[in-house]
């Protein structure tokens, strides 16, 4: 290794100095979707999605029924590979790397990219095996007992379930499941968190117990949030991205766009597109 | 009339519903008349048995097979053989079968190829018995006679694995589709690997219905005769215990099953008592295999 000098190793600090400069004022790019279609058989669901979503912010995918924005959801963590006739026409790109390329495995994808489901899915284990999982297939290093109570304190579920984590999950409250649930995402430490209507089957104090947790976890994860309740989207998100549906209606086709990506008070105050506007104040949809 | 009087003569309804009634009686009929044949046949079958069992209960369980002497003869042999076909069925069946339904429900894509496969499994199961003898003449007894010994223990034990194998599939699939996707969508979701979903989720969540089916199937198998005399159980001649485990399993056998059949077709009517008490030893049998699957089923059974 040759023995670099003073000046050029300034020069090297002074480079990632700029870059993490710029990253704070325009955070990293995770997702790129780029002309993203998604088919499933010969049915286009989505269409011509352009979307750049960023580190840690909450975006959050609003619009009626049958958009797509839980099919784009999907696709971000290839949870869609799951269905068998489904496939994509355009990129996306996670960091740069086209998460659909050959080489690309769809489980180590998952693993950095977390998804919380609409009904709470805990397996049918105790809650501390619900969390360990995770971690023990991911072969994490560390105390399992330290991530358990890392995870769940970070969902804010320790306190009520610290005594009492042998039981079975499915004995805890929606909330308290639907909580399981974002601590077991957590638990392996992913880069990104998918949430598909977290909290529509939830009462609302669960559900605000839900948006303060996503605040508060937003400072370590790039959330994304399909959402049917346009005040939680106010409340909770940074970004907001508006789907609608577009119906052809001679092939009595229905296919989801994007409308309008912004800020969410943009979105909310002063969006660009009419239907957007429509939509947000309660005309459509 | 007041309101309320009005509004009760309409709730109370005009006229009686006869056809109904009529109905809700040749229903109740139907199921009595199967109720009372079950019960005449236990009845008898009790009548004649019962005896037998109280008088020398030891004996007859441990007696040996006779065609000659009723006082003397027993049904050891009947159940050790019964026992060791069922032990073929337990090692060669339940693997097979639960591997298949894994395949088919966790890993065969939703082809018209697979569909077909999965309708003719169900199909295999409604084939007859004697078919399945059959199959097992030609293909254990004499395509494979070399290594099972002909008409062996291990000819009879494969042949009722196989006998049950769909059985054994279609309980299995049904307990695997009863799983909620929503356990493998959450298994996937925290990056497990689609063994690793089936392994630690799937499967475990699957057990209950996988076991109460594979519990039913056995109870199958121990009643079924058909098969096994074509490939050769007989009530004549059998081990005499100075051969080796290999050698028995190789060599001529006897079921509960066929032990009944033959003495049922003995001439000689001392052996009609016999052959009750051996009946009701089959029943039991069965009933308590029967009854430890319920048991599974609703001890284990999860509420999704």
């Amino acid at each position: 290794m040759v023995d670099l000098g003073n000046k050029e190793i300034d020069m090297h600090i002074s480079a990632a100095q700029a870059r993490s400069d710029a990253a704070s004022q325009e955070a990293e790019v995770v997702f790129e979707l780029k002309d993203l279609s998604v088919f499933y058989g010969r049915f286009r669901a989505v269409r011509d999605i352009n979307l750049r979503i960023r580190e840690r912010e909450i975006t959050a995918l609003i619009g009626p029924s049958g958009c797509g924005k839980t099919t784009v959801l999907r696709c971000l963590n290839r949870m869609n590979d799951l269905v068998e006739s489904a496939r994509i026409e355009g990129q996306i790109l996670y960091h740069g790397v086209d998460l659909y390329d050959a080489r690309v495995d769809p489980v180590e994808v998952r693993r950095r990219v977390g998804m919380v489901f609409q009904k709470p899915n805990p397996f049918p284990k105790s809650i501390y095996d619900n969390i360990s999982f995770g971690p023990k297939i991911a072969g994490l290093d560390g105390d399992m007992d330290e991530i358990v109570e890392r995870s769940l304190t970070k969902a804010a579920l320790w306190d009520e379930v610290k005594d009492r984590l042998k039981e079975p999950a499915l004995a805890l409250s929606g909330g308290q499941q639907q909580r399981l649930c974002i601590a077991r995402c957590i638990a392996v430490q992913p880069d990104v968190i998918l949430m598909d209507e977290p909290a529509s089957a939830l009462d609302p104090i669960s559900t605000g117990r839900i948006e303060d947790l996503m605040n508060e976890i937003k400072t370590d994860y790039t959330i994304i949030i399909v959402t049917h309740n346009m005040q939680q989207a106010a409340r909770v998100s940074d970004k907001t991205a508006f789907f609608t549906v577009e119906v052809q209606e001679e092939q009595d086709r229905r296919t989801g766009i994007l409308v309008e990506y912004d800020s969410t008070e943009t979105i909310f105050t002063t969006p660009a597109d009419e239907r957007t506007e429509q939509y947000v104040t309660g005309r459509f949809g | 009339m007041t309101s309320v009087d009005a509004v009760l003569h309409g709730l109370q309804g005009a006229k009686k519903d006869t056809k109904g009634k009529v109905l809700e009686f040749a229903l109740l009929g139907a199921l009595m008349v199967i109720l009372a044949t079950l019960f005449a046949l236990l009845f008898d079958v009790m009548r004649l048995g019962v005896g037998v069992l109280v008088d020398r209960p030891g004996a007859f369980f441990t007696g040996k097979l006779s065609t000659f002497s009723a006082q003397t003869a027993g049904i050891s042999q009947g159940i050790k053989g019964s026992m060791l076909l069922m032990i073929f069925v337990v090692i060669v069946a339940f693997p097979l079968g639960i591997a298949s339904a894994v395949y088919l429900e966790e890993y065969a894509s939703d082809t018209r190829l697979n569909r077909f496969i999965s309708v003719n499994i169900r199909n295999l199961a409604g084939v007859p018995a004697i078919v399945y003898g059959l199959l097992g003449l030609t293909i254990f007894v004499q395509f494979f006679g070399g290594l099972t010994g002909g008409t062996s223990l291990i000819a009879g034990g494969l042949t009722l694995a196989v006998l049950v194998l769909p059985i054994v599939i279609i309980t299995s699939s049904e307990a695997l589709r009863a799983v909620p996707d929503s356990i493998r969508e959450a298994g996937y979701g925290v990056g497990a690997t689609r063994w690793q979903v089936i392994r630690s989720h799937v499967l475990p969540s699957a057990a209950p219905g996988i076991l109460t089916g594979t519990v039913l199937s056995i109870s199958r198998a121990v009643g079924e005769t058909a098969p096994l005399l074509v490939v050769g159980a007989i009530t004549g001649f059998l081990s005499n215990g100075g051969q080796n485990f290999v050698e028995q399993l190789r060599g001529k056998y006897t079921s509960m099953p066929t032990i009944i059949y033959r003495w049922a077709t003995l001439p000689n009517q001392d052996f009609r008592a016999l052959t009750s008490a051996a009946i009701i030893v089959l029943l039991a049998v069965t009933l308590l295999a029967n009854g430890v699957a319920i048991f599974l089923r609703n001890r284990y059974e999860r509420k999704w």
